[in-house]
């Protein structure tokens, strides 16, 4: 039997949170280094996901939704307190290394050694998949030249390409390592209107390359646009699972479902995490 | 040929030690005022114990200067080495921290021993060459009498040397996965009590109790304490044993605890949620 790209079971994630210094109690003193301790943080409650391969499957939920938790999770960055998840039949603690083989991931801020350029960021990756730079500038001219990048940028600093440049650079140096599942997050937020057309025109092309995709965005135009499959999340639960024909116009079911809106619930998110 | 999972840690290893290069000579202007600055230390040192029998008013026969001279020196050049080591090593997370790779390095297939050890081994290479660079111009400048020297004792005492530095800069390089705020401060920290407790400059046995305790457990105690015998006195590798067997505990004892204690702090790290560049 075929293994599934992806499969969870009761998988939960919860973080500690520490409060600011607490102020002054009255005239009591209170030594500086004391936190108050704060309720913990549910980044995700105990989900059960099964991805067949292949195909864009998206994540959409505002900030704090648990949409990065997940992502972390299957990219072995976080160690989930309860309940198990595989990445093609790897468990994502117990094989870690055997699952690192099989992913990729593309952040929401592209991370490069910024002073270096696209290339020596590019063989850096290269090497630490254990693959050599024996044929890569080919390769690399040619992914960037699909993606419309001309082969020069490639020679300059990572910090002089702009931030649609460098995400095109992230996606590229991830295609290179030949990953058989793209863990997205977030990849065109904060881009211009052009960039982000452009990246999500690469995002559409992975299809031919038989990976398979997790989109997280909370942007729910992309998500319909792109996504074969859409899981609604909110506070770390997810709100509904089925194709984008199925669900419908996602920003109305994100506020029937949660009963409010996504723009409101990202204001939210980021007041509680000024608070932390 | 090597098989391929050896191959992968083979160009894995590469990539950590290619990548160090490169970021050292995009940041090259500060690699070249790092090196004025170990220079200028090294060649203040020499000239303060050049003018110590004038500054001191010791009185002529009281007072090796030559001696002292070399003895400064040694420490001053030897401190030069093993802190570029110990800081490479020690900076590399808290490096990744900043430029915000540190999640996609974790998230490679690559074993955490291959890349610790790609770190360690350009750290080496890059702390002997700017020593030596440092060494090449310095040590002209003084009248330096090593007539007595034992040179192949003196390197094997650093050979030797290597392996609890690194152990202990694999130590230091876990505190900013522990806490990301406040682990840099303390990386440094740890620096400044090693250049203090070890006897850079002093014998050991100057300082109050408490730091010679300190003292005794740093190899870079020995380390200094082996060379030195070796340079001055010319004591051969029978006479620096000492040295050599606390030097060949320690690495057996802080080599593996370094590597334990990275791993345990990685999977502290994953449980809490600490590695995001923000922390």
């Amino acid at each position: 039997m075929t293994q599934p790209a992806v499969e969870a079971r009761g998988l939960s994630k919860r973080f500690r949170r520490s409060g600011g210094s607490p102020e002054r109690d009255g005239r009591r003193w209170r030594a500086p280094w004391r936190r108050e301790r704060r309720p913990d943080l549910i980044a995700l409650h105990p989900l059960d996901l099964r991805l067949e391969r292949g195909g864009i499957t998206g994540v959409i939920g505002p900030n704090g939704s648990g949409k990065s938790t997940l992502v972390r999770i299957l990219a072995t960055l976080v160690l989930p307190d309860a309940g198990r998840a595989a990445v093609f039949g790897h468990d994502v603690v117990g094989e870690s290394l055997r699952v690192r083989r099989h992913i990729n991931r593309v952040s929401v801020e592209a991370a490069f050694f910024k002073e270096l350029s696209a290339w020596e960021n590019l063989v850096y990756a290269a090497r630490i998949y254990g693959t050599d730079d024996r044929g890569l500038r080919g390769r690399v001219e040619d992914v960037l030249g699909r993606f419309g990048l001309p082969a020069d940028t490639v020679d300059r600093p990572v910090r002089h390409l702009s931030r649609g440049q460098q995400q095109k650079v992230a996606i590229a140096r991830s295609v290179l390592t030949t990953p058989s599942l793209l863990l997205m997050d977030e990849p065109t937020t904060g881009l211009d209107p052009r960039s982000k057309r452009e990246v999500q025109q690469m995002v559409d092309g992975l299809r031919r390359e038989s990976v398979t995709t997790l989109l997280c965005t909370h942007d729910m135009e992309e998500a319909e646009a792109l996504c074969d499959r859409v899981l609604l999340m909110d506070r770390g639960r997810v709100l509904a699972d089925g194709t984008p024909a199925q669900l419908g116009r996602l920003q109305n079911l994100f506020f029937e479902l949660s009963g409010r809106d996504i723009e409101d619930a990202d204001s939210e998110a980021e007041l509680e995490e000024a608070a932390c | 040929m090597l098989s391929v999972p050896l191959r992968a840690d083979a160009h894995a290893f590469v990539g950590f030690v290619e990548r160090q290069k490169n970021l050292i000579r995009r940041y090259w202007l500060w690699e070249a005022v790092w090196l004025v600055y170990s220079l200028v230390s090294v060649l203040s040192i020499g000239y303060l114990a050049a003018g110590l029998g004038s500054a001191g008013g010791a009185a002529p026969g009281r007072l090796d200067l030559h001696r002292a001279q070399l003895y400064l020196l040694i420490g001053a050049l030897l401190w030069a080495y093993l802190s570029i080591v110990f800081m490479e090593i020690s900076f590399s997370v808290m490096w990744e921290r900043w430029e915000g790779t540190i999640e996609y390095t974790f998230m490679a297939p690559v074993r955490r021993l291959t890349h610790l050890l790609g770190v360690c081994a350009f750290a080496i290479g890059y702390g002997l060459v700017r020593t030596l660079v440092v060494l090449a111009i310095s040590v002209p400048l003084f009248h330096l009498d090593l007539s007595r020297a034992d040179a192949v004792s003196a390197l094997v005492v650093l050979v030797v040397s290597t392996f609890p530095l690194v152990g202990l800069g694999v130590l230091a390089s876990v505190l900013p996965l522990l806490s990301p705020e406040r682990g840099e401060q303390m990386t440094v920290a740890m620096q400044g009590i090693l250049l203090l407790a070890s006897g850079v400059y002093y014998p050991v046995t100057v300082l109050p109790g408490p730091v010679q305790a300190m003292a005794w457990a740093s190899p870079m105690t020995y380390t200094l304490d082996g060379i030195r015998g070796a340079l001055i006195e010319g004591r051969g590798l029978a006479a620096v044993a000492p040295d050599l067997l606390a030097l060949v505990l320690m690495g057996v004892v802080l080599l593996p605890l370094g590597l334990l204690t990275f791993g345990w702090a990685e999977r502290r790290a994953k449980r809490l949620g600490l590695l995001k560049r923000s922390g």
